[in-house]
């Protein structure tokens, strides 16, 4: 069972011309082996820097961040293995893999740098790891991103990612570059996945529907505070804080919008 | 309102190369004037090729293989789009039918302020114009989509997106267009921000009454904005019909596949096996 705390985070960044912008204020949540928890809220709002200070790309400027309760390590050795417990999968699968490498050197990277298995094994382990993501190994692996649909990039981005093990995974966005039609299937496979391993997702996101299909939990950040914070049903169907409610809103929800009368856009003027 | 603004008949693109492919297949439909027309479907649908196609923007490989199409121009006239030469497309284009381009946040120049770009429509379309009617045009238009007439002088990166976003709408409409086609005009916005931007289309549709085909693969979007909404798939229509029977009473399976695809925001859960 692992245990991510995020505890009382603020960071400050000193912007030249506008002065000191609190990305983050004060934020805390707990995120435990098993669970889902959906981080949502608009451009600006501090999500990405929460991803950041997780990956330790950013320092927080105060507050910790504890993994099983051991703070994360600043550097070394020490950092790599923090970073082999918690892995991410970014927005962009066009822009995330490396168009001179094919699939097989993506997958085979992380398995090689964190030791994961023998070497003798490494090719075993790449087809388990694709077979995994639904991926045919004999059809993919000897191909380049650029021959793959963005469903399938996205699927080599997740196999990437489980590849050293990790405990946590950090989805940032991670379906809303694909297809409305497949955006559904990536988010089945990712929630198996989690199932099936027992990882921790944190799920980064502006579409309200997703995230409370996908979450057990959500987080609402405006301007780097927690607005609300509840299940998924109570904060998406019952929300208290006002930009919570300005947040479903403005989601399209096409199954209240024909229930309704009253059109604010559209139709016939 | 049942007058046409643009007749598509039988329309279709094939894309020549080995094997061709056929992008856009037979493609018969008719906008309304004043009508908001939505394209759906999955990205290689050919609903990019197909808005344009009308407009003849397609580069080769692809070809107009068969059909026509007719803008009913509000002077009375039918213009078939297929018998201009370049000059006269050269001039029919974003004077009667603009677009607002896919990933119009970086379709902007880097290096030239905001104003001088959309002081280029008027250059180029409207030559008799003074510099300074041409300024007075920009900064009305800057007004108009509330970006407001002070920042013509600024460049695309000192703007947020949202803010690009409605350079690119107000430009579209510097000519005061009867048809806008809008290419997944909002996708890479948050959603806040893009009911803004659609609030203000709404807006200046209902002020300017021009048509417009608003493409996406967002159907949710789509349902709550359009009058009518076109599905496609592999380069047909599969169903057309108003946004309210394609959401109540769809005909056509893919049409279903499609509808059942999204999580709904306030629908029962378990789309997502958990």
């Amino acid at each position: 069972m692992t245990v991510l705390e995020f505890d009382h985070i603020t960071k400050i960044y000193n912007v030249r011309g506008a002065g000191q912008i609190r990305a983050l204020d004060d934020v805390s949540f707990t995120l435990r082996s098993g669970q889902t928890i959906g981080l949502v809220g608009q451009s600006g709002s501090g999500k990405s820097t929460i991803a950041k200070i997780l990956t330790q790309l950013e320092t927080p400027t105060s507050g910790e961040v504890r993994l099983d309760g051991a703070p994360i390590p600043r550097h070394g050795t020490a950092l790599r293995r923090y970073r082999q417990q918690l892995r991410m999968v970014f927005q962009d699968p066009f822009a995330s893999l490396n168009p001179y490498h094919s699939i097989r050197y993506h997958i085979e990277r992380p398995l090689r740098l964190d030791d994961v298995v023998p070497k003798a094994q490494t090719e075993a382990e790449v087809r388990r790891l694709l077979e995994r993501v639904r991926l045919d190994p004999d059809a993919v692996m000897e191909r380049r991103p650029h021959e793959l649909s963005g469903g399938q990039r996205q699927r080599i981005a997740i196999a990437r990612a489980l590849a050293s093990r990790p405990a946590i995974l950090v989805a940032d966005e991670p379906v809303s570059m694909l297809d409305v039609s497949i955006r559904l299937g990536v988010l089945n496979l990712l929630a198996e996945l989690q199932r099936d391993e027992g990882l921790g997702v944190l799920y980064i996101t502006h579409d309200l529907a997703t995230a409370r299909h996908f979450s057990d939990e959500i987080i609402v950040l405006n301007q780097g505070r927690v607005v609300e914070h509840g299940t998924a049903d109570e904060v998406i169907l019952t929300p208290q804080d006002p930009y919570t409610r300005e947040l479903r809103a403005a989601s399209p929800d096409p199954e209240s919008f024909f229930a309704s009368a009253a059109r604010d856009l559209g139709g016939a003027p | 309102m049942n007058e046409p603004l643009l007749s598509v008949r039988d329309f279709s693109v094939v894309y020549d190369v080995d094997p061709p492919v056929e992008a856009v297949s037979h493609v018969t439909l008719e906008l309304q004037r004043g009508e908001v027309l939505g394209l759906a479907g999955e990205s290689g649908c050919g609903k990019t090729t197909l808005a344009y196609g009308v407009q003849r923007l397609l580069k080769a490989p692809a070809v107009i293989t068969s059909g026509s199409v007719v803008f009913h121009d509000a002077s009375g006239d039918d213009v078939d789009l297929g018998a201009l030469d370049a000059e006269q497309m050269r001039r029919f284009r974003w004077d009667k039918v603009s677009m607002v381009f896919q990933g119009a946040m970086n379709a902007l120049n880097p290096v030239a302020p905001i104003g001088s770009q959309l002081e280029d429509v008027f250059e180029v379309h409207r030559p008799r114009m003074s510099a300074r009617q041409r300024r007075a045009e920009v900064a009305e238009l800057l007004e108009i989509v509330k970006v407001g007439a002070q920042r013509a002088r600024s460049f695309p990166h000192e703007l947020s997106g949202g803010m690009r976003q409605r350079v690119m709408i107000a430009m579209a409409l510097a000519l005061r267009p009867q048809l806008m086609v809008m290419d997944e005009p909002t996708t890479a916005l948050d959603v806040l921000v893009q009911r803004e931007i659609l609030r203000q289309i709404s807006q200046l549709r209902h002020e300017f009454g021009f048509s417009v085909i608003f493409i996406t693969h967002d159907l949710p979007l789509l349902l709550e904005i359009s009058d009518r909404i076109a599905i496609m798939r592999e380069g047909e229509i599969v169903e057309l019909d108003t946004a309210e029977r394609i959401w109540t009473d769809p005909q056509n399976d893919y049409t279903k596949t499609l509808l059942s695809s999204f999580p709904r925001l306030t629908g029962e859960r378990g789309v997502v096996a958990r």
